[in-house]
């Protein structure tokens, strides 16, 4: 049995009905758990198997599937060399979970990051505001039925006509 | 200008209550500042010349790159990534990559392993020389700033020789290369291998000893492994804390574990070991650079399965298959199927990672870059708290955080 | 060679005020020390060692937008960065002069989305566009002596 089987054995032993599956693809194990069990699987993770770092944490949106979005944490042992990849899923009824800051302090960041991408609340934050949009942007502009809001390519046929219309700067 | 004008009581929980009453300063560093490194925002509680809080403000330069390569078929989207951490092209381009052929099952010949090690290495040095640069001139030192950009013209061009391109050279590709090297790399770079050591020497020798400089950095910013970890940060940060840990050797990628190189590591984890450690990689990648040098295989620099990569312009004109291959490629993509993919590099700032998700179309479903300067910039307060202005500005640019990095 | 040369025997040049103004003008515009993104590097690069623009009068990098008579923008601009980059140039002292370096800030450049301000001409006036990803050093001091080019050949009345 290799160490990362043992790991996600002591995860299910640990966590019992909440982990909800052990997806294994291309050598990659994602462990994927209820949204109330995450604080506790990282701590369980960090403590008892000596994942350490916090490699990185971002979301997904699947719109306009339920559950919407889904939360990955991948966790990393230095002792180890091994990562580890968690999914929660969470609904768009209640886009909400528990804040891992208190374990990872890294977390912080990226958690601003999630909520401000995809509006994802973090129960617990510190400091939830947004980080990498202006303050007073409107939307969220990863989730999928967010438009890339591109603007239209100037061609010669239509240059004139786009020149007319585009705002530029006075002195 | 709303943005400008964050109200203090927005910020309350992260200053200290002196600053409420009044007793200490709030003052705005960025983000335009000549020692910020582009476009990052400090906002400092000053205690006299001593820092009490501070608390960054990054975003300037978000790009939306992740949203932009959703729209684009995967060997498109390779472009922007370029663009990510501008330092580090090659860096990404490989990052990107690996996790497009481990999402897709894609073989790359050994040829291409080799070079990618090889241009890799370099874009290393080229970065750590941006650094080195930069450093001196943020703690008084100008000269050293016009000999590193000397050596790194030299790398530039090996790469504009490669790529046609001194930067963003996209050169590779899922699959390979984007073409295989020209003649007169070999020299090229064996020029450079030749000449480098001594012009690190010169280097160490304008810094290294020099006590305005020792004054300057020894003891500024220190920061302890424990914290370095629990901060997230990866990289030459976290080596000169003292924590021995490099993805080339941890979980090798690309053929690393074939070098033979070391991970040079600090102690205090302060502004002067991440120098050193620095100019230890510098010598350490040239090592790498030379023994790729010297085992350069022979053979295709892409993978020959079509289904993922072009065909050779040469056969388009003889094969009809070739023909529909490329058709297919370039106007729809090659689909990959549905499931997702974390794969890390060493970039020169730490672990890089890509997470890909496929979703069995041509165009990535989520992508998403974990970058390490993002974990820099945060721990910001944990090594500035306590240090002077002056300090602060040795210590931004000793963590060598690239603002394309952090923001994406 | 020199002025002079053209001296003659009476220790007086004859010129129009605007030719001595332009040429005073050209002959030390100052930078503006602004870096946004990838740009930021190669003019870092413009100004180093290989190809040193400082030939061009242009050595002096003022981190305060009080002393530039230049701004180059160098990089993409982000909707954040915008309201930033506008305060920067209204702080400026006139005559002022604005130079987009690159794809990103001429029109957007590969980004076309949310994030990014489809070309810095809708924020602040552009004299100069400078094309590239990013511009070669070449490039930039091609630019810039472009710009060099409209100054000189400034007017009077336009000079507010």
């Amino acid at each position: 049995m290799s160490h990362i089987e043992k790991v996600t054995e002591g995860l299910k032993s640990e966590l019992g009905e909440q982990v909800l599956s052990v997806d294994v693809f291309r050598d990659q194990t994602t462990v994927v758990l209820a949204r109330e069990s995450i604080e506790e699987a990282c701590r369980y993770l960090n403590s008892e198997h000596d994942f350490d770092l916090l490699a990185a944490l971002m979301a997904v949106d699947y719109w306009p599937e339920e559950p919407r979005f889904a939360v990955i944490y991948q966790l990393y042992s230095l002792k180890h060399k091994l990562f580890i990849g968690l999914r929660v899923p969470v609904h768009s009824t209640t886009p909400e979970i528990a804040t891992v800051e208190t374990i990872f302090p890294n977390a912080n960041w990226h958690e601003r990051e999630v909520y401000d991408m995809f509006g994802i609340n973090f129960s617990g934050h510190s400091d939830l505001r947004r980080i990498l949009m202006p303050y007073d942007w409107e939307g969220h502009p990863l989730r999928k039925d967010y438009p890339l809001a591109h603007e239209e390519i100037q061609f010669s046929f239509n240059f004139d006509e786009i020149d007319r219309r585009k705002p530029y700067a006075k002195e | 200008m709303r943005q400008m004008d964050i109200r203090l009581d927005e910020l309350k929980h992260l200053v200290s209550d002196r600053a409420i009453e009044g007793e200490t300063v709030l003052l705005n560093m960025g983000p335009q500042h000549p020692s910020t490194h582009g476009v990052l925002r400090l906002l400092l509680e000053l205690d006299g010349e001593r820092v009490v809080n501070c608390v960054p403000d990054v975003g300037f330069l978000h790009t939306g790159i992740e949203k932009n390569m959703e729209t684009k078929t995967y060997e498109k989207a390779l472009v922007m990534a370029d663009r990510m951490d501008y330092l580090n092209n090659l860096g990404n381009n490989l990052c990107y990559c690996l996790a497009v052929e481990k999402l897709v099952d894609l073989d790359v010949p050994e040829r291409a392993q080799v070079i990618r090690v090889l241009l890799t290495e370099l874009q290393r040095i080229a970065s750590h020389l941006v650094f080195l640069g930069t450093h001196a001139l943020d703690t008084g030192a100008m000269s050293v700033f016009l000999y590193c950009f000397r050596e790194r013209e030299i790398i530039l061009d090996i790469f504009e020789m490669c790529s046609g391109g001194r930067m963003m050279t996209a050169f590779f590709r899922p699959g390979g290369l984007w073409r295989d090297i020209p003649e007169g790399f070999e020299d090229a770079v064996r020029d450079f291998v030749d000449i480098f050591p001594r012009r690190i020497d010169q280097y160490e020798a304008l810094l290294t000893k020099n006590p305005i400089y020792l004054d300057r950095t020894k003891g500024i910013g220190g920061i302890s492994s424990e914290d370095a970890l629990r901060w997230g940060l990866t990289g030459p940060n976290l080596r000169a804390a003292g924590v021995k840990f490099d993805l080339r050797k941890a979980n090798p990628y690309s053929g690393y574990e074939r070098y033979d190189f070391e991970i040079p590591v600090g102690s205090a984890g302060d502004v002067y070991d991440r120098y050193q450690v620095r100019v230890a990689e510098l010598r350490q990648s040239l090592r790498i650079v030379e023994q790729a040098l010297n085992n350069i295989p022979g053979g295709p620099v892409r993978s020959g399965n079509r289904k993922f990569v072009p065909p050779p312009r040469s056969e388009l004109g003889t094969s009809m298959e070739a023909l529909i291959h490329h058709f297919k490629l370039w106007t729809e993509g090659f689909p990959a199927p549905k499931g997702s993919v974390f794969v890390a590099v060493e970039s020169p700032r730490g672990e890089l990672g890509c997470y890909l998700e496929g979703d069995g179309g041509p165009k990535p479903y989520r992508i998403h870059f974990r970058t390490p300067s993002f974990a820099t910039v945060q721990a910001i307060p944990v090594m500035a708290q306590g240090y002077l202005v002056a300090d602060l500005v040795a210590i931004i640019s000793s963590l060598d955080a690239v603002l394309g990095d952090v923001d994406r | 060679m020199g002025v002079e040369s053209k001296l003659g025997n009476f220790g007086v040049v004859t010129t129009t005020l605007e030719q001595v103004v332009n040429w005073s003008r050209t002959r030390a515009m100052w930078p503006m020390l602004f870096g946004l993104a990838c740009c930021a590097i190669e003019m870092m690069a413009a100004q180093a060692s290989d190809y040193d623009m400082s030939r061009f009068g242009m050595e002096l990098m003022r981190a305060s937008p009080r002393q530039s008579d230049l701004m180059i923008v160098a990089g993409r601009v982000s909707r954040k960065m915008a309201p930033v980059l506008r305060r920067l140039y209204d702080q400026m002292p006139d005559p002022k002069w604005v130079l987009a370096m690159g794809d990103c800030c001429s029109c957007g450049g590969v980004f076309n989305n949310y994030a990014i301000v489809p070309g810095v001409d809708e924020i602040v006036p552009v004299d100069v566009y400078v094309a590239g990803c990013p511009p070669r050093p070449e490039g930039l001091i091609h630019g810039v002596l472009t710009l060099y080019e409209k100054v000189t050949g400034e007017k009077i009345d336009h000079w507010s």
